[in-house]
């Protein structure tokens, strides 16, 4: 490292994107946290992807056990949390050796060379040290000793060797502070308050985090900083919020709009346990959480708490899905409310549990015994997981049905700006309870809804039964009569459908007609909203059109669709929507697919958007 | 009847069985014990004092699971061996609501297993009442996991090679809070067990000795046909000796800390001699949940109640306690929670 003699100079930039790796015992995703928030609170438009192992503590120094934060902040409006970073900081050899790959040439490097031991390298397969045996000469290298660095800052406070090491990433925070000039009292403030009870961490921490913005300031490595503006967002109060957190608030909304208590039933699974631990959190809202014995059993006290009147809600991931499907069957047929939240990760099976994909759809869709159709709302971007949170009861009170609300990994751990919603302009979703005795029929429809009544356990005089076997249209005893199966399959088909006449219609992000509309669903928003706004830029003819409704579709998307050339559907899965919408609309839609485990990049939407806009052009097919 | 248990009116209208009949034709096979079962069922109801349109009834699969479709009570007949746990988030929800469990040895002790186990150590506030015939009789006779080992059924043409599990065991293990047995041809003391569970307040765990003359006729006949039962049942009592026979001159004792059987008045021993019932106990339990025909005479009535908190108890206290400490939740504030900023 040479240290420059020259003063450091300022610049402006739009965007800049980090990405922290480190051992998952390293801290980084506590370091993205804390400059993420920084960054929000400074006014800049943020989007996050933390990107973690499964494990919790993997061999230290190992390649399973490198945890990565990414974030992208911006002076103008951002969508994803960028392709590949600007700057990698990377605490290990394993660190560096899985990230390199992504740093694109020029970017800058910083690393802890007091990690890159003959024993760290060895562990990764280094044969020599990458530092100084000229593979990094493409990028901009800043090889600082954050450990010996941090440790001499921390000296004369009582902490073990090990306390004074758990620090570093504190260091590494404060450098990034200063390359670009954030102010520190935020986070300052935050080790205080999470170590109140422990002030030498708290004086170890705000040390690390002072001294690795000195270094920056004092040694004049970097001969630039780097300024980002703010953002100009809409105007607002805004605070950061990654997709588990709107969905917990947003189910705690719905249940006051809805003037019942909230029950949620869970059993603990990656990436749907912070929805149960927030939830859990809010006693005081009269929120009933209860942690089950089994997936089964959560959606069951779900349904017991629906059938007696309370929002009774469950969540989970794939796996879980798979295990309350029966459950979810009997909903189906008895006609309660209920959600069902599906924090989609890779699978089949256990899968890759921290990772994202979108591969549920059709198990939500079609993953019961017989005909048994229920709604589906899938929001695209974490804040959204507000308002569907309060859109999937709408639609389970009005309707008298099961609602699956479909967010993934990506969605529950990622982070972005969230104007905060004025709660007196949200509209009330809620419902009576059937009382009135005269006339009650348990599966006497509602002739616009279809939805039954619902007569809660307590109300005199309407005393009925009610379960998983079929029952008598209107009336509702158990009824092996052939027709009558055959009118109630119709009828509850016929209720999820009308629903699409009660929902917005499709819109469309550029002109409403074209070459190419890029259609998509839930998570993949940002990445193909970015891919459709550089194209338009370039003057192309594409368009963006996003489902938040999976069942029923908006009662326009035919028309949508139908006039476009070509219609792309980009999805983190082998082809679901795609069969959806061509089965539905007879469109001949494309599939661009991957399972990675990681969301979209801009630029691989924007690649194959361009390969089609070619063959079009090319009169191919 | 506690005055606790009762949140109707006091000008209630007098209840009897009647009301408690619903208009559905009962289809169990003629001669079926659940007859008997629910007769005693819709008998005992009036006694809790509960209006009827408070009263709930919860079944899983089986030929138990239609009961609730027979109460004039609200029902839900649920999926095979989840109505344990369709109770438990009923009850949370609404703990006014008195809630019964009806289940089978199949539904409960097979595929329902763990929602048994896991509503008992909770201690919800639920009556379970599981219809024990060692047999699945609505899948036309399979071995059920209360099935004598080598049983021969149509699913083991060769004899089981499962051992049969214990329910009573079972509900012990779980720290159930009211355990007791009875028989669906004891009519009396079937009317007054059901009504002792319907009296507790938490968990309470009832196995009925059922006949399923269909595909295990007889199946509990060796110590409950009336010629025998008072020789080869023991029906206990709390603070009582533990006496039976026809001529009430036998009884249990312990030797070290193994029962015994003795005759009163051989071998100088008296009633004194004997072992007393004690609810409390949870060594006499343990015992009781393990003797069985034809070693030891089979225990009926209540083998274990203590009281302890129910689950929605303790639920509905941690929710007041959070209000009082922290006041009701402000939505507006909770929104706008953590760090903000304003784009003006």
């Amino acid at each position: 490292m040479t240290v420059q003699e020259r003063p450091t100079e300022q610049r402006t930039l739009e965007r800049v994107t980090i990405r922290f790796a480190g051992d998952s015992g390293d801290g980084m995703q506590l370091t993205g946290t804390q400059f993420t928030r920084t960054a929000a609170v400074f006014g800049n438009d943020i989007s996050t992807y933390p990107d973690f192992p499964a494990e919790i503590r993997a061999p230290a120094g190992s390649l399973p056990g490198v945890s990565g934060f990414q974030l992208s902040f911006s002076s103008t409006e951002i969508h994803t949390p960028g392709d590949e970073p600007d700057v990698l900081v990377a605490m290990n050899p394993a660190a560096l050796k899985s990230n390199i790959g992504d740093l694109p040439a020029g970017g800058a490097l910083v690393v802890n060379e007091d990690a890159f031991t003959p024993t760290n390298l060895n562990k990764v397969g280094y044969t020599t040290n990458p530092l100084t045996d000229g593979s990094l000469g493409a990028y901009n290298l800043f090889s600082i000793p954050v450990s010996t660095l941090n440790a001499r800052a921390l000296e004369g406070l009582e902490l073990t060797n090990k306390q004074v090491d758990l620090t570093k990433n504190f260091f590494a925070l404060g450098l990034m502070f200063w390359l670009y000039e954030r102010r520190m009292d935020g986070t300052l403030a935050w080790i205080d308050d999470k170590f109140s009870k422990r002030p030498v961490i708290a004086e170890g921490n705000k040390r690390a985090l002072k001294a690795g913005y000195a270094f920056g300031e004092t040694t004049e490595i970097f001969h630039e900083r780097y300024i980002v503006p703010p953002a100009r967002l809409r105007p607002g109060v805004y605070r950061n919020i990654t997709g588990n957190e709107a969905t917990a608030l947003g189910f705690v909304a719905a249940s006051q709009l809805a003037e019942r208590p909230l029950f949620y039933g869970s059993y603990p699974i990656t990436p749907a346990s912070d929805i149960l631990h927030q939830l859990a959190g809010y006693k005081n809202f009269g929120v009933k959480t209860f942690q089950a014995e089994d997936e089964i059993a959560a959606i069951g006290a779900a349904i017991g708490a629906s059938y007696g009147g309370a929002l009774g809600m469950t969540g989970t991931s794939g796996p879980g899905v798979a295990l309350k499907s029966e459950a979810l069957g009997l909903a189906v047929m008895v006609e309660l409310p209920l959600v069902l939240i599906d924090v989609q990760r890779a699978g089949p099976s256990t899968g890759m549990p921290t990772k994202t994909e979108q591969a549920d759809l059709l198990q939500v869709l079609f993953g019961r015994n017989s005909d048994s159709p229920l709604p589906v709302v899938a929001p695209a971007t974490p804040g959204e997981c507000f308002r569907y949170a309060i859109e999937a009861w709408r639609l389970a009170l009005k309707y008298m049905t099961p609602v699956v609300f479909m967010s993934d990994a990506f969605l529950a751990n990622g982070a972005e700006p969230w104007p905060i919603p004025d709660f007196d302009t949200l509209e009330s979703i809620a419902v009576p309870n059937r009382t009135e005795k005269a006339g009650f029929y348990p599966y006497l429809r509602d002739p616009d809804t279809l939805a039954r009544p619902w007569a809660v356990p307590g109300t005199p005089g309407l005393e009925h039964r009610i379960g998983g076997l079929e029952k008598a249209d209107i009336l509702g005893n158990v009824s092996y009569d052939p027709d009558n199966h055959h009118r109630m399959q119709v009828l509850r088909q016929a209720k999820i459908a009308g629903i699409a006449n009660d929902i917005p219609p499709l819109e469309v992000y550029g002109a409403d007609r074209g070459e190419l509309l890029i259609l998509g669903w839930g998570s993949t928003y940002g990445a193909i909203r970015s891919a459709v706004e550089r194209m338009r830029g370039r003057g192309l003819a594409v368009s963006h059109a996003h489902l938040r409704h999976m069942n029923p579709f908006p009662a326009n998307t035919g028309d949508v669709l139908g006039a476009f050339r070509r219609v792309l559907i980009p999805e983190l899965n082998l082809g679901q929507l795609l069969m959806l919408i061509r089965s539905r609309y007879l469109v001949d839609a494309v599939g661009y697919n991957r399972v990675r485990g990681k969301p979209f990049r801009i630029v691989e939407i924007e690649t194959e958007a361009d390969r089609i806009l070619a063959e079009l052009k090319a009169g191919v097919r | 009847m506690t005055e606790t248990r009762n949140d109707s009116p006091l000008d209630l209208p007098v209840l009897t069985r009647k009301d408690f009949v619903s208009d559905q034709e009962v289809r169990w096979c003629p001669g079926c014990g659940d007859y008997s079962i629910l007769a005693q069922t819709q008998k005992v109801m009036p006694d809790f004092g509960y209006p009827k349109e408070n009263i709930v009834f919860i079944s899983g699969i089986g030929c138990s699971g239609r009961l609730p479709y027979y109460m004039n009570t609200y029902g839900f007949h649920t999926i095979h061996g989840r109505a344990p746990a369709i109770a438990t988030g009923l009850k949370a929800a609404r703990p006014d609501l008195m809630v019964w469990v009806i289940t089978g040895d199949g539904d409960a002790l097979s595929i329902g297993g763990n929602h048994l186990i896991h509503s008992l150590r909770r201690n919800v506030d639920l009556r379970i009442i599981m219809f024990n015939n060692r047999i699945y009789g609505l899948t036309k006779g399979q071995a059920s996991p209360t099935s004598e080992f080598g049983k021969v059924t149509k699913s083991s043409p060769f004899g089981t090679i499962d051992y049969p599990i214990s329910p009573l065991a079972i509900a012990l293990a779980a720290e159930a809070s009211f355990i007791a047995r009875s028989v669906d041809t004891h009519t009396e003391h079937l009317q007054g067990t059901l009504e002792a569970a319907g009296k507790h307040r938490g968990s309470a765990f009832v196995e009925v000795l059922q006949n399923c003359n269909i595909f295990n006729d007889g199946a509990h006949r060796e110590f409950t046909d009336r010629e025998v039962r008072d020789d080869r049942t023991l029906s206990l009592q709390h603070g009582k000796p533990m006496i039976f026979g026809k001529d009430r001159n036998r009884g249990i004792r312990l030797n070290g800390h193994q029962p015994e059987i003795v005759t009163i008045g051989e071998d100088r021993i008296s009633e004194a001699d004997l072992l007393l019932h004690d609810e409390t106990d949870p060594l006499i339990a343990f015992m009781l949940a393990h003797i069985y025909w034809p070693e030891f005479p089979v225990p009926v009535g209540v083998i274990r109640r203590i009281s302890r908190p129910t689950h929605d108890e303790l639920i509905t206290n941690q929710i007041e306690q959070a209000i009082a400490t922290r006041g009701r939740g402000d939505l507006r504030r909770l929104l706008a929670g953590g760090e903000t900023w304003t784009v003006e």
